[in-house]
């Protein structure tokens, strides 16, 4: 109640009244019946499944609606009191400085400091005024000696404080940040979310995120969030209100690890303190409960012996030939395993890859197939054996139609017609596909695209599978269903090793994770173990999972095993 | 990658210094005075001259080695086949003979055709280092940031440094896409025959172009909302004003043209100069 009293006399920098916006194309409104207002110097956290309109609504806020993408709008938005369709997109952007969600698609300029002046360039802004304004802007986020810097020799955190650098440079009072978590490991995530906070509290800022990993953006305090779907906002609450709520679930949103295994061990939510503050939330005498639902669920997991498919030995490779990408890695893959490589950007975990698949001509060691030595195998060879899929769908599809798509390889390996059409069948029957045989590539969601590209690559055979990010962007309920398919082909034999920054999709599908750093496996381990060790944790830039902050508030003395029986009861639990 | 094709490297040599806008003239003014002469002394001192500025630049070798070998079969084969083809042209522009070998028929070997063809493969030789200069050391921005100051109007300008900015980025994408697709058997290598080649190369356009246009339609949207377009003009964070040295450069640029042009005109009196007359 202390909160709405000293939100009413604030200004309303952001009001919707009965708004609705139907894009030209679309047959019904995207957003419907949304009433919102934003306060001076609040911090909103905008969350909602994939398709939920979240995003239309953050470019409502930014003019790309309706002037880069027209549309129907019905009711009224304004900014700062100022009528949406009054302004331009230009007016809006002195009121809403945007961050785009991929830092690499967003750069304009050829060195850091010019991208961050590219707003005042724009502006006609005098050259002595511009390079002070830089400096400055440079200078709150910690990037003052990288000016000269291509933007594309930075980490991933750097690149995106030099987009928040750009979309500051103009003093906007409103900050807007589009899934601002995509593409940063976990702990470059943190950064991020910390750095947003503190710049929010400094320069006082109105900041709006708007994403899908909820858990992530929690680690700063958010005054309020809301929850879209179905293009209308379900929810307009605090976040201790709406983690105790059930709407989260109810809309394909992932609640932070340590909530759900509260849930199970049936804590009653709404007796709890501070909820959504992940350091600082109090169980308040009802640890006792996650102790004996531990108790009564632990279970172990006996390992088993498998034979190596993939065994690699001291290899080396580096671009340059002098900084080393990959020092003297060695790793034994086994038959049926289901893996997951972790580490920093840049840390060489693609890399490794490329030259598993051929891609890159390493400069030393030996990768075996089975017991065939396979450093003289060709691309093509080797895709027989061993399949990659790239990260985005759109690079690898080059036919219209499903059917030919994947049929693809099988043609330029010479097999006569009849048995691709039996190969090309049986693939698009394992991978849900086959009722969609016919049809066009672009009538198809991302998801479903993915699968395509899965199922091109599948239709060879490999009896390994090597995916870069394969859930990169996708909501909670397409992630479920990418992995679960995943899940299918592994149960099938298939081994699978996965590339990736999510600490969810590692520890609950994978059994061995390899974590790399500069070039070296520094662990090579079971998941639960990896994030429940410190040294591991900062070493390789991950994030403690919450389940083992919640194992030693509740008086665990085996956080490794809790974190172990949570993953095996969710995936009892599990919808799919 | 492995080789860094055409991207401009950062230095703090000379000629990295010099505003991109004198680089583009300097280079002019050269490129003329190598197509006005066929003086085989001024060749001579524009090849040193050219070569000199590349070693001022400090452009690795190995960055223009494979362009370079390209360039010097070419060259090969320009001579020869010119040979072939007007084997006495020499002795028709210089208006002098003097034989050194019969191959049978009309080949005849002359030093005249031999110094004409010398002076033709020394033109192409002069221009390569000068352009590889220009193009290495010239920051794209800045560049435009030039052309738009003399008057060119700024959304060319902005086009331009865009195309460069985006250069490495669609090569990238370019290789990863070929890559993948060689791995599903789609040969792009000598192995395969030309039409298939073609063929199999044209199969790579499509998933380019969707990602090229994926990424046009992310920069669209990060421009306009970061204020472009909003007037007709705009301003240049790495715009730098001409300094003392690229006035100086550009001096002696138009020097080298002035004499090689005075040579032409009132010592030599033609467009070729013969050094064979009264052999």
């Amino acid at each position: 109640m202390e909160m709405t009293n000293t939100t009413i006399n604030k200004r309303a920098v952001i009001e919707f009244n009965d708004f609705s916006f139907q894009y030209d194309s679309q047959k019904r409104p995207t957003l419907h019946d949304v009433n919102l207002t934003i306060y001076e110097g609040e911090k909103i956290l905008i969350i909602g499944p994939s398709g939920s309109g979240k995003s239309t609504l953050g470019n409502c806020l930014n003019g790309l609606i309706p002037f880069a993408y027209p549309g129907k709008i019905g009711g009224s938005v304004k900014l700062y009191g100022h009528d949406l369709t009054s302004l331009n997109i230009f007016k809006c952007s002195q009121y809403v400085g945007t961050v785009l969600q991929d830092a690499d698609s967003q750069f304009v300029g050829l060195s850091v400091g010019e991208d961050i002046a590219f707003e005042l360039e724009n502006d006609n802004v005098p050259l002595e005024t511009m390079h002070h304004k830089v400096r400055e802007v440079a200078g709150i986020v910690d990037m003052a000696s990288f000016l000269q810097r291509s933007p594309f020799e930075l980490s991933g955190g750097q690149k995106q404080r030099a987009c928040l650098a750009g979309a500051m440079v103009a003093d906007a009072p409103v900050l807007l940040f589009d899934e601002p978590l995509a593409n940063l490991d976990p702990s470059t995530g943190k950064s991020a979310i910390e750095l947003i906070d503190t710049i929010a509290k400094q320069r006082n800022k109105t900041v709006i995120i708007i994403e899908h990993r909820l858990e992530d953006v929690l680690h700063r305090h958010v005054d309020r969030i809301l929850l879209i779907n179905h293009g209308t906002i379900l929810a307009d609450m605090t976040p201790d209100e709406l983690l105790c709520s059930d709407l989260l679930e109810q809309n394909g949103i992932r609640e932070p690890l340590y909530v759900a295994a509260m849930r199970y061990a049936d804590v009653d939510l709404s007796q709890t303190k501070h909820l959504s503050d992940d350091t600082h939330y109090d169980l308040n005498g009802q640890q006792h409960l996650v102790k004996s639902w531990y108790q009564a669920n632990r279970s172990v997991v006996q390992p088993i012996e498998k034979e190596a498919v993939l065994t690699i030995n001291d290899l080396c490779f580096s671009y340059d030939g002098i900084h080393p990408i990959l020092d003297h890695v060695d790793l034994t893959i086994h038959q049926g395993e289901m893996m997951a490589i972790v580490g920093k950007n840049g840390a060489g975990k693609s890399t490794l890859s490329k030259c598993i698949v051929g891609f890159e001509k390493i400069d030393g060691g030996t990768i075996f197939y089975k017991d065939l030595c396979i450093n003289d195998w060709t691309i093509k060879e080797r895709a027989n054996a061993i399949g990659y899929v790239l990260q985005n769908p759109n690079q690898m599809i080059c036919k219209t139609m499903i059917y030919d798509e994947v049929a693809l390889g099988l043609l330029s390996r010479g097999y006569d017609k009849d048995t691709i059409e039996t190969k090309v069948y049986d693939t698009l029957k394992i991978c849900g596909l086959y009722e969609y045989r016919n049809w066009p590539i672009c009538a198809l969601s991302y998801g479903q695209k993915k699968r395509v590209t899965i199922a091109s690559i599948l239709v060879l055979e490999p009896s390994v599978l090597i995916l870069d990010e394969p859930t990169a962007g996708q909501d909670y309920r397409h992630y479920s269903e990418i992995m679960e398919f995943l899940t299918t082909l592994n149960d099938r034999g298939i081994t699978i090793i996965l590339i990736t920054h999510d600490m969810h999709l590692m520890l609950e599908y994978t059994d061995r994770c390899v974590v790399i750093t500069d070039g070296k496996i520094i662990a090579d381990t079971a998941g639960s173990v990896v994030l429940s060790d410190p040294r591991l944790i900062e070493k390789a830039y991950l994030k403690r999972t919450s389940l083992y902050d919640l194992a030693q508030k509740c008086d665990i003395n085996d956080p490794v095993a809790f974190i172990d029986t949570f993953i095996r009861h969710e995936h009892k639990e599990s919808p799919l | 990658m492995k080789i860094k094709l055409f991207s401009y490297n950062q230095l703090d040599t000379l000629i990295h210094q010099l505003s991109g806008l004198t680089k583009l003239l300097c280079f002019l003014i050269m490129i003329f005075t190598v197509i006005l002469t066929y003086d085989i002394r001024v060749l001579l001192f524009m090849l040193a001259f050219a070569i000199v500025c590349f070693r001022i630049s400090k452009i690795p070798f190995d960055q223009v080695k494979l362009i370079f070998g390209y360039i010097l079969v070419f060259l090969l084969f320009d001579f020869v086949l010119s040979f072939v083809f007007a084997p006495q042209y020499g002795v028709e522009v210089l208006g002098t003979r003097h034989e050194i070998f019969s191959f049978g028929g009309p080949f005849v070997l002359t030093w005249e055709e031999l110094y004409y063809l010398s002076c033709k493969t020394m033109k192409y030789l002069c221009m390569f280092p000068v352009g590889f200069v220009f193009f290495f050391t010239t920051n794209p921005s800045e560049f435009a940031s030039s052309l738009n100051h003399i008057g060119v109007s700024a959304k060319i300008c902005t086009t331009v440094a865009l195309t460069m900015r985006y250069f490495p980025d669609v090569s990238r994408d370019y290789t990863n896409i070929s890559l993948a697709q060689q791995a599903r058997g789609i040969d792009m290598s000598r192995k395969e025959k030309l039409g298939r080649r073609i063929k199999n190369v044209m199969a790579l356009l499509a998933p380019l172009i969707f990602s090229t246009m994926d990424r046009v339609d992310a920069i669209a949207n990060a421009m306009s909302l970061r204020g472009y377009g909003k007037t007709k003009k705009r301003t240049w964070y790495s715009f730098r004003a001409l300094q003392r040295n690229d006035y100086l450069a550009l001096a002696v640029c138009i020097v080298i043209f002035v004499i090689s042009l005075s040579i032409r005109l009132f010592v030599t009196k033609s467009y070729f100069y013969n050094p064979f007359i009264g052999w």
